[in-house]
């Protein structure tokens, strides 16, 4: 059922990339507990607006949870409390009248901010261009039933390719680690006879492509996996370094 | 004047595209490597014309608002794609596919187009399982399908409820791929905001580059907008917040033709509004119809809870009114259909506009089904449930969760609320057989375009027509144009047309900033949003469409001289980019009632009450409406209708029955 809230926000507010960027504490009150929480903050800006001030900046574009676009640390969670949500998903229901509610950017020196809430998540495009895909041109394409795919296979390599591209991984790792993005494509495409050709060589260029843009190292805390709103697997991340051994051994 | 030629090729409907390709001018590689194509948008259509069109060697260069091409909206459709592949055997066929097409679309498409588009159907499933598509599968390892409205044959291709993400990701690949060997240019928070024309051809576009607030100028041999479509007209719509008809009403106003601006389709399965903070509408899948059933109560007003309604105070209207069809009806029907009933007094839940979507029979079905595959004899109820509802999960459980997360309600427990939501627009910039505009050089490519759905579109067809035009169209019609464009050199944007253009997109930003008016952009397109829905959406009046055009104008006028919009120009500010997409909302309502208005008629998605059968089936009028309705602009509300007759040779036209 429908209830109302008042709440304490604590929002990062930073002008560009090239100035410091600071907490401002913002009181918003008669919140919908049906509102999502980024409706939440359309409230807070239509009235920042009329107040003459400057909206908060936020990603955001489908709101039903498929984009990836959306990218809030609330409270110190990517996306908020909920398991399993993106930000545009998470509705006001899953908090109480009178809460402090803290929301951050996405940090990681890999995502630079561009204006308070907003981060540059372009190294994710360089992960897949330097080998995210299968080496085919249109037009060449045989039978798509003449090549039977076991569904265990199939529905793993889906599993594995439910990702969004929010970063949500990222923001979760104490290391800013790209290897659950970067894993579920290679394990996707790994898993898959057409992918399988080139599996060796993609996980090494997607491999370097993550190192050269910065993101850090892996430490098997799991807080990607926890933190994934599409439930993508650690197990991704094994069968990732599998074929990135598996090439660096065998490459001259 | 311009003249409105489709440029069918000649010959018999099933011959025409195979002698098109066989004949149609080729561009030598050496050529390609300097013809230069601006894209605007990544999703479906743009995404896979990138690709294909650097394969061939062509240099194109990629414009998307977004962060990354990765998250334009197409990746948010769920049902799946349709395909002639009769795989299934039971009786599908590219004539089938084309057939059904024209009649879903209520005899308001162009034959050629359609046939074309059944005919490359397979060819897309083909490439998108090579690259990689997840698409779901049988124990045996080969395609599963299932059916949609408006078909009774399985042809629909799926991945879960994300068919659209898996197809977005590999055709996001595919582009990526050529991104990094250099043969695409990609322009991500890059928001086009005017097409240049030099000496009456498309020669590029100026863009804006969101986060610095630059403006950029881009020369192109040809231009191609993949834009998608702008039900966002109605402020609440299933489109992301984004999608907008910018890009497609700048093309307007230099010359391109807008087709058919009126038909809307209103897709009857979503999650039915909460209150005024709505920002969006979610749809629940399509798919869902094959398994739920829809329902209200027989009684006015009826104030018990769903599961205390018993099985014989249930009005399944679906499958009263259309037997043959039943709850697979297309979706323009499904959703007048629920309109009928809510505005009777009938509908469900606090604010009597919505219908249930039930799976209680499904799970019972699916339960027994699991019981009889396992050989248990005598199943107790809960078993049968538990049973059921893990086959449920298995097919639906992402859009179940999706309906849990927003409503709070657990529907594998209570009966869905559904109602329906603006969700496509099958109008769009005009176009002819090889996708041109009618301004030379100018290409609009998937929903951005006209051409393929006629009046209503089918569901699952949205995918399939944008990957139709993106990797097996415009390859080939392109090289008719480029072909004669091989001699015209990369043009310097400094010469005065680009200037020119330049200089006017940001007078019109100045314009905007220094209205410091004291309404933000949002009241207005909520305003904006609220006639259109009245007025111009299920169901459409004279009097209300001529009142709405006065309002809109009105609407207008106070927008240029009230909107507030905070921030500064030359800064990521939102706020500006969304002053100047309504703007161009606010022109294009105006021209969707002028449209509306002029259709005399009931057909598909466009429903006027003067127009409808005793039953309240629309009633066409095919003596006088069988025509393309493409505006010319003159000046601001002023349009001028140029008409493209539709001949059908193949199909008998006919009153279309679902019954």
């Amino acid at each position: 059922m429908e209830g109302h809230l008042n709440l304490t926000l604590k929002i990062w507010r930073q002008k560009n990339a090239s100035v410091a960027g600071k907490f401002e504490t913002y009181q918003v009150s008669g919140i919908s507990t049906d509102m999502s929480f980024l409706e939440m903050i359309d409230v807070l800006n239509n009235r920042l607006i009329e107040e003459g001030d400057d909206p908060v900046a936020f990603d955001h574009d489908c709101r039903e949870g498929i984009c990836g676009m959306c990218s809030m640390y609330i409270n110190g969670r990517p996306h908020g409390p909920n398991r399993g949500v993106t930000t545009c998903q998470l509705h006001m229901r899953s908090f109480k009248d009178g809460e402090t509610i803290t929301v951050e950017p996405w940090r990681a020196s890999a995502f630079p901010v561009i204006k308070d809430l907003v981060v540059n998540r372009s190294a994710f495009d360089r992960i897949i261009a330097a080998g995210g895909f299968v080496s085919i041109n249109t037009g060449n394409a045989q039978d798509a039933n003449s090549l039977p795919i076991p569904k265990e296979d199939a529905d793993d390599a889906f599993a594995a390719a439910a990702c969004i591209g929010c970063g949500a991984c990222v923001a979760a790792c104490k290391n800013a680690s790209a290897m659950l993005f970067t894993s579920a494509k290679i394990s996707q495409l790994a898993l898959l006879p057409q992918g399988k050709v080139e599996a060796a060589k993609r996980a090494e260029a997607m491999v370097a492509q993550m190192d050269e843009e910065g993101f850090g190292a892996c430490s098997n805390t799991g807080a990607c996996e926890a933190e994934c709103p599409k439930g993508i697997s650690l197990e991704n991340i094994a069968r990732m370094n599998r074929e990135y051994f598996s090439a660096t051994f065998s490459s001259k | 004047m311009t003249k409105l030629d489709a440029k069918i090729p000649e010959g018999s409907l099933a011959e025409k595209w195979t002698k098109y390709r066989s004949s149609v001018p080729l561009v030598n590689p050496a050529n390609k490597r300097s013809l230069e194509i601006v894209i605007v948008g990544s999703g479906l259509a743009g995404a896979s014309a990138a690709a294909s069109l650097a394969e061939l060697g062509y240099k194109v260069k990629v414009f998307c608002f977004q962060d990354s091409p990765r998250r334009a909206h197409s990746i948010a459709a769920q049902g799946g794609i349709n395909a002639a592949k009769n795989y299934q055997n039971d009786g599908d066929s590219v004539y089938r596919l084309f057939y059904d097409t024209i009649k879903g679309g209520d005899y308001r498409a162009r034959e050629a187009n359609v046939h074309r588009l059944a005919e490359v159907s397979g060819n897309i499933i083909d490439q998108c399982v090579a690259q990689g598509v997840p698409f779901a599968r049988e124990y045996g390892g080969l395609l599963s399908n299932r059916s949609f409205g408006g078909t009774q044959v399985q042809r629909t291709f799926y991945a879960a409820g994300q068919t659209g993400q898996q197809l977005l990701l590999g055709a996001y690949s595919s582009l990526q791929r050529q991104v990094g060997m250099g043969n695409v240019k990609m322009y991500t928070r890059h928001e086009m905001l005017d097409v240049v024309t030099i000496d009456g051809k498309a020669r590029g576009i100026i863009a804006r580059d969101s986060v610095t607030g630059a403006l950029e100028r881009h020369f192109g041999h040809a231009v191609l907008l993949c834009t998608g479509g702008y039900g966002n007209v109605f402020y609440l719509s299933t489109n992301a917040m984004g999608s907008n008809v910018t890009a497609a009403w700048k093309a307007h106003k230099k010359g391109a033709f807008f087709a058919n601006p009126c038909y809307t389709q209103i897709h009857p399965t979503c999650i039915p509004v909460s209150g005024d903070h709505q920002s969006k509408l979610t749809l629940m899948s399509e798919s869902l119809r094959n398994d739920g059933r829809i329902w209200v109560p027989k009684k006015q007003n009826d104030t018990r809870k769903a599961n205390e309604i018993p099985e014989d105070e249930r009005d399944y209207y679906l499958e009263r009114r259309y037997p043959a069809f039943g709850n697979l009806v297309p979706r323009d029907i499904a959703s007048r259909a629920a309109k009928e009933r809510c505005d009777a007094g009938y509908g469900v839940g606090t604010s009597k506009m919505a219908v249930y979507l039930d799976y209680a029979a499904a799970i019972i079905r699916y339960g027994k089904g699991e019981a009889n595959k396992n050989n248990m004899h005598n199943p107790s109820d809960e078993e049968i449930q538990a049973m059921g509802k893990a086959v449920v999960k298995e097919k639906y459980g992402n859009l179940f969760d999706m309906y849990k997360q927003i409503t709070g309600e657990d529907p594998y427990e209570v009966p869905m609320r559904i109602y329906p939501a603006v969700h496509y627009t099958m109008g769009g910039l005009w176009v002819d057989y090889n996708l041109m505009t009618t301004v030379p050089g100018l290409y609009a490519l998937g929903e951005a375009n006209f051409s393929d759905h006629g009046a209503n579109r089918l569901g699952a067809s949205a995918l399939m027509q944008g990957l139709a035009d993106g990797y097996f169209v415009i390859p080939y019609t392109i090289g008719n144009y480029l072909a004669s464009e091989i001699r015209t050199p990369s043009m310097s944007t400094d010469s005065e047309d680009f200037v020119a253009a330049e200089k006017a997109v940001r007078d019109r930003l100045e314009t905007l900033m220094n209205i410091k008016g004291n309404k933000p952009v949002d009241y207005f397109h909520k305003r904006l949003g609220k006639i259109m829905w009245d007025e111009c959406g299920m169901a459409r009046s004279e009097k209300g469409l001529k009142a709405s055009i006065k309002e809109i104008q009105e609407l207008q006028k106070e927008f240029w001289s009230d909107v507030k919009i905070p921030g500064e120009i030359d800064n990521l500010n939102p706020e500006l980019e969304k002053a100047g997409r309504v703007a161009d909302f606010l022109e294009l309502g105006e021209l969707m009632c002028i449209d509306a208005l002029d259709r005399n008629e009931s057909c598909g998605g466009h429903f006027r009450t003067e127009y409808q059968t005793e039953d309240g089936e629309a009633l066409r009028d095919d003596e006088n409406y069988a025509y393309v309705a493409a505006w010319e602009y003159e000046k601001q509300s002023k349009f001028k209708l140029h008409k493209e007759e539709l001949k059908y040779e193949n199909i008998k036209i006919a009153q279309r029955s679902y019954k």
